[in-house]
């Protein structure tokens, strides 16, 4: 227990240090041309089960920091340490580090308590500084290592780049089977990682298309398509299962995205054909319109701020993007190149605006300033299509459909992310065809 | 009290031909097909007022160019043989599904599907048809007829189709 807030005071020593002396950074603003190389030893355990778990949360652990693209973490083989005389409480022998070239050090320890949780502790090292960092520890149930190891990871992450780490979270997304003219779409969540599936809906009679999730709560959004008759937008809390339909239209309802506040849905409505943007009070269930146009509007988002909403519109002849203000007024165009853009997503660090732009028959995804400069494309297939955030803003997943073969096979999705410099290109595995990713915000 | 039983018999009957008729199309698109050649029997037409009826008589199926959602002169005259086909089957409902091929977002193809089923709505009420008569839907780009990427297959899955839904009122 002592040392458990020893610990903790130094995290906190650190946390206030670093600020002003941090000597290993990484801006990642910047395209990382050089991922920092760092060491991660399996985090040592007092017996064999704690040995265990240690490895085990080391593995994920590795795994972020390598996915993240900013870190090279070197082959455990190569360490040449002595692992009798390593721990969380001791001080590294650095040459050991040097020698292999890490810059950065990550040591661990897992503590199994009497209640049956374990005690996960952390400290990570300027290897050519020789000093601390900083350090962490928590308790948690062992059968939570998974989510402890993300949350060692978003700890690294932060001291490492001063921003808040995306380890620590999930993705509600798409889950495709079958042929493609009958696909079924059924709404399935996983870790951020692709690790812990699981279906949320199961032997619907609809296909399910656009999850996002509700930037404040365990809450989704999405799309119901009917057979015969118009699609609708329903919510689903994931903690209950419970599912409701947004109100009873005429016409079909779509596109929705949850307010940053987490109390209103934004998504489009039909009415004779045309779409149009609406608000929905989640808590009074008014609906408010904000676009009359004949032209076709949609996929609204709004900034972070709740000032402002982006969204598609052809009402220049082509798909591009508009902005407008919460009230609908202040609408003007933002994007002006060839092709399409398409599906408008604000960053959660309102700086950047994520798009889908379609060009000569190819598809990317790109970003673009909510003034409509520093437009840059990130990636580019037959079909990129519906980006999502990281909660720190600096991924985005989205998801890639092949094309299908002449015999009519193959053409399935599946999900990706890239970081925003266009690097880092990396595809995220699901259990079976997979699209339309929403990131959570970090778990609580 | 027999005869009504008989009707609603005979309302049954007709109701499983039609379901079977409506599965055994299915996703195909070729509208001459439907004729029964089973052993022994010679070729059956379709029961009159039914889908396959609509499919062989005045086509279920209107096309549209990339991006576009006005009806083209083939797309009219499809549509003016509904109409009428329609008229002689007062008491039928449709449903209408505007379709998209797969170079879109899934989004605006929603969107886009909505007004090709609309074009299609308005233009057989411009020809008389009770628009209390006819559903719309969109299924954007999520039910193509042709699963490959080719030009024919994303020709053909950019469509606003006519299906029964019901034959009394």
């Amino acid at each position: 227990m002592k040392r458990f807030f020893a610990i903790l005071l130094t995290a906190m020593a650190a946390a206030f240090a670093s600020a002003a002396q941090a000597r290993v950074t990484i801006d990642i603003t910047q395209g990382n041309v050089d991922p920092m190389p760092i060491a991660v030893p399996n985090f040592i355990g007092g017996d064999d089960n704690a040995s265990a778990l240690g490895r085990d949360i080391t593995g994920v652990l590795m795994s972020n920091l390598d996915r993240s693209g900013l870190f090279q973490v070197i082959d455990q083989r190569a360490y040449i340490y002595n692992r009798e005389e390593f721990g969380v409480n001791t001080r590294p022998r650095f040459a050991d580090w040097r020698i292999i070239n890490a810059q950065v050090l990550v040591a661990g320890e897992i503590e199994e308590l009497p209640d049956g949780r374990m005690q996960v502790s952390t400290r990570v090292w300027d290897v050519y500084a020789n000093e601390q960092l900083g350090a962490v520890a928590f308790k948690t149930p062992a059968d939570n290592w998974r989510r402890a190891a993300h949350k060692v990871a978003d700890f690294v992450y932060k001291t490492l780049t001063g921003e808040e780490g995306y380890f620590d979270t999930r993705v509600v997304f798409v889950h495709e089977t079958d042929d493609k003219q009958n696909r079924t779409k059924r709404l399935m969540i996983m870790d951020q990682d692709g690790a812990n599936p699981v279906p949320l809906t199961d032997g619907l009679n609809y296909q399910v298309l656009t999850p996002r999730f509700s930037p404040t709560q365990q809450q989704i959004t999405y799309m119901a398509l009917f057979q015969n008759r118009p699609g609708q937008v329903y919510l689903f809390n994931i903690e209950t299962g419970e599912q409701e339909q947004l109100g009873t239209f005429r016409g079909m309802t779509f596109a929705p995205r949850f307010s940053p506040d987490g109390t209103k849905v934004i998504m489009s409505m039909e009415r004779n054909g045309n779409s149009d943007v609406f608000k929905m009070d989640l808590a009074t269930r008014r609906l408010t319109r904000l676009t009359d146009n004949p032209s076709i509007d949609t996929s609204p988002t709004m900034s972070p701020d709740g000032r402002r909403i982006a969204f598609t519109s052809d009402r220049g002849g082509s798909q591009q993007i508009y902005t407008m203000n919460a009230d609908g007024g202040g609408q003007k165009r933002i994007t002006f190149g060839d092709g399409f853009y398409q599906t408008p997503v604000w960053s959660p660090r309102g700086d950047l605006i994520a798009f889908t732009r379609q060009y000569k028959g190819r598809f990317y995804i790109g970003v673009i300033r909510p003034d409509g400069t520093g437009e840059r494309l990130l990636t580019e297939s037959f079909l990129d299509e519906g980006p999502t955030w990281s909660p720190n803003g600096r991924v985005i997943m989205f998801y890639r459909q092949t094309p299908t073969r002449r015999d009519g096979s193959g053409g399935d999705a599946s999900l990706w992310s890239v970081d925003l410099t266009g690097r880092n290109l990396r595809r995220i595995r699901t259990p079976a065809g997979a699209s339309d990713p929403a990131w959570s915000p970090l778990l609580p | 009290m027999s005869t009504k039983f008989l009707k609603i018999a005979g309302a049954v009957a007709s109701l499983a031909l039609i379901s079977a008729c409506a599965s055994s199309t299915g996703p195909d698109i070729d509208t001459t097909a439907g004729a029964d050649t089973g052993a022994g029997s010679g070729p059956v037409g379709a029961v009159p007022g039914s889908q396959e009826d609509l499919e062989q008589s005045a086509g279920h199926r209107v096309f549209f160019a990339y991006n576009q959602y006005t009806l083209t002169p083939q797309a009219q005259a499809t549509l003016s043989r509904q109409a009428a086909w329609l008229k002689e089957y007062p008491e039928t409902r449709i449903v209408l599904a505007g379709n998209c091929d797969e170079r879109g977002t899934r989004e605006y193809n929603l969107a886009l599907g909505a007004r090709r089923a609309e074009a299609a709505r308005a233009y057989l009420s411009s020809l008389g048809v009770d628009s209390s008569r006819i559903t719309t839907v969109s299924y954007g780009k999520e039910r193509p007829l042709d699963p490959r990427s080719t030009e024919e297959a994303w020709s053909l899955n950019r469509n606003a189709t006519t299906t029964i839904s019901s034959v009394g009122s």
